[in-house]
């Protein structure tokens, strides 16, 4: 049987510049665009041949570009958007297809960021936001397994030192950081410290998908091996409930992600072992450890010594967000940050990063959303056809 | 720099945002006005539910209820904010996951006890206390056995 992701490939991806606040722009859709245009240059293709775009700034793009009539499907973003733009593609409706998106101007320095905090009437009051929401899932964990801030703050500190040493990161520069450095900055939301959690920041992202035909003679060219999504319900409306589950005798919500990357790796033919590098979405620090055991890269509850043991660092024998993440490369509002861990593992498979490049990454586990947001979708690259 | 020790979680002050009440969760809400902690559940199959639902998600049913619960339950997450959202939530405060002596979980805060002094499992009494001249909020308070 073949691979149902044959027939398309990944052909262009481009991260505008990311900034805490990038001059001059004032919308979301303007810089989405930008990223559209960057990738199809990555990828060496006429605006002209799109014939379907996903993702927010959709509707935009076909207008701006110039690509109606074109197939739209606004409501997914990130993997799971990258799920639906591969299979338009594999089923023979689109033969280029777009995902875009960004974040600009709409930022306030007074209150925390509006994607944070969704105005829903049983956690409102309760002053939650991402922040709390996730340290829920985070002290669950702590409660069951032991484990430690320290834990916690040492994976911050690895991603944020990749984030330091990559001159596209917002936080370029900012570091080398230690986990006593993690720990020292101001408490938000036991057990998360200021800089074990994501920044706020501006700027777009894109990925090109063709069929591919269109892909033959590219050798930059790479490939879907596996992808999934799972989710137990609607983000930041209810209590985050690690134990909470919906279907009789399936994981609970705390391994929302563990269904979809089993599933991921069962269509790749592979295992956690044949991982080279994990880009990992990294809301909040425990999130690495949280997905380290919900992959399968570790037993669960041995997310955190896994962390202390320098496996996920570089060098390690999984290095894990080598861009930085959203704690230090961008986290540009509602989308554009989750699609970048699949820029990055793109760049990965190419070969192409300019920092914290693992030496012949063959295999690529990207992953967002998150046990707080109970949602997670994941993705395996390689750099031949499946 | 004030001491953290010293702090005793104490419930929101009015003027921070209000909730919105739903329609779906009138019950809830007017329970909550009368000091009364009432619930979501099946009533063909007794699942208690996180919130007001359109269809059991245990036996397909439509057969949403309203239950009162005793608001004796046990701490079962938490987390400390010192960094509020909103200017208008004093910090510390301690949004916690409640699970109820009949099973529902809620989500609420904690209050009268120090941060530190917040432990798995302690025994919680819920207690209400007013947001807005229309909507009151549950919180939970150690039960000292």
């Amino acid at each position: 049987m073949s691979h149902p992701f044959r027939d398309v490939a990944i052909v262009g991806v481009h991260n505008t510049a990311q900034a805490r606040r990038l001059p001059g722009r004032h919308d979301s859709s303007s810089i989405a665009l930008e990223a559209a245009l960057g990738a199809l240059s990555d990828a060496g293709i006429a605006a002209g041949e799109v014939d379907a775009v996903v993702g927010a700034a959709s509707a935009d793009a076909i207008l701006e570009l110039g690509l109606g009539p074109s197939i739209r499907r606004p409501s997914a973003l990130g993997i799971a958007a990258i799920l639906d733009a591969a299979a338009l593609v594999t089923t023979g409706q689109s033969r280029v297809a777009l995902a875009l998106a960004g974040g600009a101007g709409v930022l306030q320095d007074t209150v925390a960021a509006p994607w944070t905090t969704p105005p829903n009437e049983l956690v409102a009051g309760f002053g939650l936001f991402t922040a709390a929401e996730f340290a829920l899932m985070a002290r669950r964990h702590m409660i069951t397994y032991g484990t430690t801030e320290r834990q916690l703050a040492t994976a911050a500190a690895v991603v944020r030192n990749n984030g330091h040493v990559n001159p596209e990161a917002v936080y370029y520069g900012r570091g080398p950081f230690t986990a006593e450095d993690i720990l020292a900055s101001p408490l938000v939301a036991e057990p998360f410290h200021l800089l074990d959690c994501a920044t706020t920041s501006e700027g777009g992202t894109a990925i090109v998908l063709v069929h591919a035909d269109r892909a033959k003679d590219e050798p930059r060219a790479v490939w879907i091996l596996g992808g999934g999504s799972d989710a137990y319900g609607p983000a930041y409306t209810v209590a985050p409930v690690w134990d909470f589950s919906g279907r009789p005798g399936a994981d609970p919500a705390g391994w929302v992600g563990a269904r979809a990357a089993a599933a991921s790796f069962a269509m790749a033919g592979l295992g956690p072992a044949d991982v080279d590098v994990a880009e990992l979405y990294d809301p909040f620090s425990f999130e690495i450890i949280r997905q380290l055991e919900a992959y399968g890269f570790c037993a669960r509850g041995e997310g955190g010594p896994m962390v202390e043991s320098g496996a996920i660092a570089p060098g390690g024998s999984l290095p894990v967000t080598t861009d930085g993440g959203t704690m230090s490369f961008s986290h540009a509002g509602m989308a554009a940050q989750q699609y970048q861990r699949v820029v990055r593992g793109v760049q990965q498979i190419r070969g192409e990063c300019p920092t914290s490049q693992v030496p012949g990454a063959a295999v690529a586990l990207c992953s967002n959303g998150g046990s707080g947001a109970l949602f997670t979708d994941v993705l395996l690259l390689g750099p031949a056809q499946p | 720099m004030t001491d953290p020790s010293a702090e005793i979680l104490a419930p929101q002050q009015p003027g921070f945002p209000v909730p919105p009440r739903s329609q779906r969760s009138e019950p809830f809400w007017e329970g909550c006005r009368n000091g009364r902690l009432v619930l979501p559940c099946c009533s063909a199959c007794g699942a208690r539910a996180l919130r007001a639902f359109h269809v059991c998600s245990q036996c397909g049913m439509q057969a949403l209820a309203w239950e009162m619960s005793a608001g004796r339950g046990s701490l079962y997450s938490w987390t400390v904010v010192w960094r509020a959202p909103h200017p208008g939530f004093a910090t510390p405060y301690a949004p916690a996951v409640v699970q109820l002596d009949e099973g529902w979980w809620i989500l609420s805060a904690v209050v009268g006890c120090a941060p530190e002094a917040l432990r798995d499992g302690m025994s919680l009494q819920v207690e209400f206390h007013p947001a807005s001249d229309e909507v009151s909020l549950p919180y939970f308070r150690p039960v000292r056995i």
